[in-house]
């Protein structure tokens, strides 16, 4: 893994409570440009919190983090706006906007947003679904979506931002076995066309396969990282040896 | 289709939609009993009330006093002139209700510190204005703003009777679109904060069409009431349909001009009463939202 000077995404000693319960606890991470980085963990480790923060849902108590070497996510005078135009997210649950059609999902940011026309919105839009197969639903409403269909309108939804860093929140848990295929292979597709992509999620193989580098969250730290091959051929930790054994059984 | 007698079942895992002409049939011919029997039963109801009702003692005198034919349709074209009044009422009251009310609920989620003034006066407004009876406000209003003899303020009664009628309703309305805004569920506001939409842009373009699709069925709820309150107004003196109703009473002694009025009022709400159910039940089948929680 070669490192550059300035890493895409910083996180510096990141200590996040909700009310006495702390789910980070100094956590560490640095993303390069490019690289996709995969979080394992068992649940409640932190996966999902530590996302949230660094697109700004979440504030933290402590720490930084830091986009793109210049823009400080967590300093309170931080433009979050801008931060979520560079940073795309989906979660676990879609969040589809159910009252606008497919079209009218991933052409709202960027219209409003980044004030692009109408008509270029909608061409740029056809495109990214066409990308993702979704062309023929671009006037359905998400209700006539299959849950994978709808994820991989809420992943283009995200794209069509153009961001520079995506973060995928365990997109795959809540589909139904059959269809976690065709979302993998949108994350697949994307990896090919070189975003950077920190992505929480419980798929080993998937996370062996694509990944550039495995964090493993325990506790609310990164507590073991390395290379795929080494994190799940050879883990050093017994925490990490004790949570792949259990998942992969 | 086929002729019944000569249909047979398709080869099992043909890709139709199969359906055994014979039990089709037993299904019709039970819906048309149903039918039968709930028509019977209706009858049998009506007449057996009517029969009940009209052997009572008083009836003669309360049909005289209450069912006048004659006096029915003596009153009815009067009475339809001044229903007029309170159409216009409505019609005037129920545009001015809805944004101001939203206003209010819009005012009632800012979250920035700079707009808690904005948020205090929102609070008290719809505090105060649903804890007075509706008709205790057109009172104040009607009878209290023209006594002070204001330079440039109207003295119409209807003025300030439709005021009283927007500022009333409006903070029932301003609590339904709340509601409306409350049901909708925070991962909706998540996602488009994470699209990089403002708190504005938020609402205006994810949160509000979600909530007022979500409120549409009890807001028809309260125009239907707003209707019949129009008569309130009649406190003030104007010639609305109740006040019309009560100059026929009182100068025949028979009462069946309220009865004239009421069926007036009857049948403008039930319309709407059944254009609510219609919108409640097709947003009921439509309501499938998309994203799971």
């Amino acid at each position: 893994m070669t490192a550059t000077a300035v890493p895409l995404l910083l996180v510096d000693s990141v200590w996040k409570s909700f009310d006495e319960h702390p789910v980070l606890r100094g956590i560490d991470m640095r993303v390069d440009l490019h690289e996709v980085v995969v979080l394992i963990g068992a649940s409640g480790s932190g996966k999902s919190t530590l996302l949230r923060c660094v697109n700004g849902l979440e504030q933290v108590d402590a720490g930084r983090i830091v986009l793109d070497g210049d823009i400080d996510v967590t300093a309170p005078s931080a433009d979050l706006d801008e931060v979520r135009r560079r940073v795309g997210i989906v979660f676990q649950s879609y969040n589809l906007f159910p009252h606008m059609t497919v079209l009218d999902n991933v052409t709202l940011a960027p219209r409003k947003v980044s004030s692009v026309d109408r008509a270029a919105a909608r061409d740029e839009a056809m495109v990214l679904l066409e990308r993702f197969g979704l062309g023929a639903k671009a006037g359905e409403y998400p209700d006539r979506l299959s849950g994978g269909q709808a994820q991989r309108v809420a992943i283009v939804r995200a794209l069509a931002m153009q961001p520079e860093l995506m973060l995928f929140d365990e997109i795959t848990s809540a589909l139904d076995p059959l269809l976690v295929g065709e979302v993998l292979d949108a994350v697949r597709e994307l990896k090919k066309g070189g975003l950077t992509i920190v992505m929480a999620t419980h798929e080993m193989g998937f996370a062996r396969e694509v990944a550039d580098r495995v964090c493993f969250l325990h506790d609310g730290v990164v507590l073991e990282q390395g290379p795929p091959e080494e994190m799940f051929g050879n883990p050093e930790r017994p925490q990490t040896q004790d949570f792949l054994a259990r998942i992969l059984a | 289709m086929g002729d019944p007698q000569t249909m047979t079942a398709p080869a099992p895992g043909t890709p139709v939609a199969y359906r055994d002409p014979g039990r089709q049939a037993l299904e019709r011919r039970v819906a048309r009993r149903n039918a039968l029997v709930g028509m019977a039963s209706l009858v049998v109801f009506v007449v057996a009330v009517s029969v009940l009702v009209s052997r009572t003692p008083g009836w003669p005198v309360v049909q005289e006093t209450f069912f006048s034919a004659e006096q029915f349709t003596e009153s009815l074209p009067g009475l339809l002139e001044a229903f007029l009044l309170n159409i216009k009422i409505f019609l005037i009251a129920e545009p001015v209700i809805l944004v101001f009310s939203l206003l209010i609920a819009l005012t009632r989620t800012l979250r920035a510190p700079i707009f808690l003034p904005l948020r205090v006066v929102a609070t008290i407004y719809v505090d105060v204005f649903r804890g007075v009876p509706t008709i205790l406000v057109i009172f104040l209003l009607g009878f209290g703003v023209p006594a002070l003899r204001l330079q440039g303020v109207p003295n119409d009664p209807v003025f300030w009777g439709t005021v009283a009628l927007i500022l009333s309703y409006s903070a029932y309305v301003a609590e339904v679109f709340r509601a409306g805004i409350g049901s909708v569920h925070p991962s909706q506001r998540m996602a488009a904060r994470s699209l990089g939409l403002s708190s504005w842009q938020t609402n205006r373009y994810v949160v509000l069409p979600q909530a007022v699709r979500n409120v549409v069925p009890p807001l028809l709820n309260d125009f239907i009431s707003l209707q019949k309150d129009t008569a309130l107004v009649s406190v003030l003196g104007p010639i609305e349909i109740l006040r019309q109703a009560q100059i026929d009473a009182s100068s025949t002694f028979n009462y069946t001009p309220y009865v004239a009025a009421a069926a007036i009022f009857i049948a403008l709400t039930i319309p709407m009463t059944r254009f609510a159910d219609w919108v409640q039940g097709r947003m009921a089948r439509r309501q499938r939202a998309g994203g799971v929680a």
